[in-house]
């Protein structure tokens, strides 16, 4: 590894895939206190993950990411990011995203309380972040 | 000797088992095909999962949270994870040896030991058997679900932290390939450190949110993901265990049916000499 190389190793893992595993130069997720950067050489680091845009970038192109929650581990130029789900910006299903937000609205709208509204609130957190994502390609 | 009706129906009784042993042959190669790539897509997660609590488990102080709580271990747990159905070969023989062999060990330590019966052949050996099962669950592997998985985990969980067992070993049936498994004991809990591969360096992480609070969401997730990684390699490794049994027994059927054959047809030569010395001898018989 030459001085200038600035590439380190990220995988994106959920429990039933890998979304994503290669050499990449720049990454930005959502931590559960904020969205983060990672570069070459950053410190250890553990966080929970936030539902949200993962943005990742390789020496010569750009991904997108919907995460919907997890855990990230940075150690020795190794980024490990366990998702609960995951899916890459043109595998979304932009339909079933938007039929997803108009069942969390409704929901919200008879406002219901206690579970099922934190639930309906966070289902449209995650059908709102896969449409912002989706319509990033 | 045998009459020829005797052999012939031999034969197709032989013919009518081979029968049922290349059909179940070809349904466990189907269902091993799915079960494979089950444990295959949850392997990565599951052994990543492991690997960073492991760096975790090996900095933070252990009172930190209770799963990681080192006792003196004098309550063992042995999960023994067979399969629901026989018809595979030594896959559950392995098992019970194996396990039947961890709890004779920990006994002569003199420490107190429970069984934790998965599988209904898990189940039957251990009630008959002197040694206490804890709990069991069975009946399941025919239509596995993470839900599963969970319900074993939430008892398990519920047994370290009431200090009703210190230790949970698991004994369970590694799924390598469509012939192979590795017969494998695993430390379940407490969860063991795993040294991180950074050198001579100190690690240090930066958390966030709070160590404690992360540990909170990410152990019972981690005994949930292994169990059920568990169960995925168990049910592979099952079918692996099935086909290559079964094919085993289409093979030895078409063998003897072989030999029953070569046996008919001596058997039928014989006869038909036998009548035609019979003839030639009462034909000179009345020549005279």
């Amino acid at each position: 590894m030459s001085e200038d190389d600035k590439s380190f190793m990220l995988e994106i893992l959920t429990p039933d895939r890998v979304i994503f595993s290669g050499e990449i130069i720049y990454l930005r997720a959502p931590g559960i206190e904020g969205s983060f950067g990672v570069l070459k050489n950053h410190i250890p680091f553990l966080t929970a993950l936030d539902i949200g845009e993962i943005e990742v970038e390789t020496s010569d192109q750009k991904y997108f990411f919907a995460a919907g929650g997890g855990f990230a581990e940075v150690l020795n130029n190794v980024v490990s990011i366990l998702a609960e789900t995951a899916e890459r910006a043109d595998e979304i299903d932009v339909e079933r995203a938007k039929k997803a937000r108009e069942r969390a609205e409704a929901r919200l709208r008879a406002r219901t309380e206690g579970v099922n509204a934190n639930r309906a609130r966070a289902a449209l957190v995650r059908a709102m972040t896969r449409l912002k994502i989706a319509s990033k390609i | 000797m045998a009459t020829l009706r005797d052999i012939r129906r031999k034969i197709s009784s032989v013919k009518s088992t081979q029968q049922i042993t290349k059909a179940m042959k070809m349904v466990a190669a189907a269902k091993l095909r799915r079960a494979q790539e089950n444990i295959l897509k949850t392997r990565p997660y599951a052994y990543r999962l492991n690997q960073v609590l492991g760096h975790v488990a090996g900095l933070v102080d252990r009172s930190i949270h209770p799963l990681l709580e080192e006792r003196e271990a004098k309550r063992i747990g042995i999960v023994a994870v067979t399969a629901d159905r026989g018809l595979c070969g030594a896959f559950n023989q392995n098992i019970l040896r194996k396990a039947t062999e961890e709890l004779e060990a920990q006994t002569k330590d003199v420490k107190d030991v429970f069984v934790i019966a998965i599988g209904r052949h898990a189940r039957d050996y251990f009630r008959i058997r002197p040694y206490p099962v804890i709990y069991e669950s069975y009946d399941f592997f025919s239509h596995l679900e993470f839900a599963n998985a969970v319900r074993i985990s939430e008892e398990i969980i519920r047994l370290f932290t009431q200090h009703e067992l210190d230790h949970i070993h698991l004994v369970y049936n590694e799924f390598k390939s469509a012939i192979q498994q590795n017969l494998t004991v695993e430390q379940l809990l407490p969860i063991q450190p795993v040294k991180p591969d950074i050198g001579r360096r100190k690690l240090e992480y930066l958390y966030e949110p709070s160590p404690d609070q992360i540990l909170d969401a990410l152990l019972p997730k981690q005994i949930d993901i292994q169990l059920w990684r568990v169960l995925l390699e168990s049910n592979a490794a099952e079918q692996g265990a099935r086909m290559t049994a079964m094919e085993m027994a289409t093979d030895n059927a078409s063998e003897m049916i072989d030999k029953l054959t070569l046996y008919y047809n001596r058997v039928r030569q014989a006869t038909i000499t036998k009548e035609i010395t019979e003839i030639v001898g009462g034909a000179e018989a009345l020549n005279k």
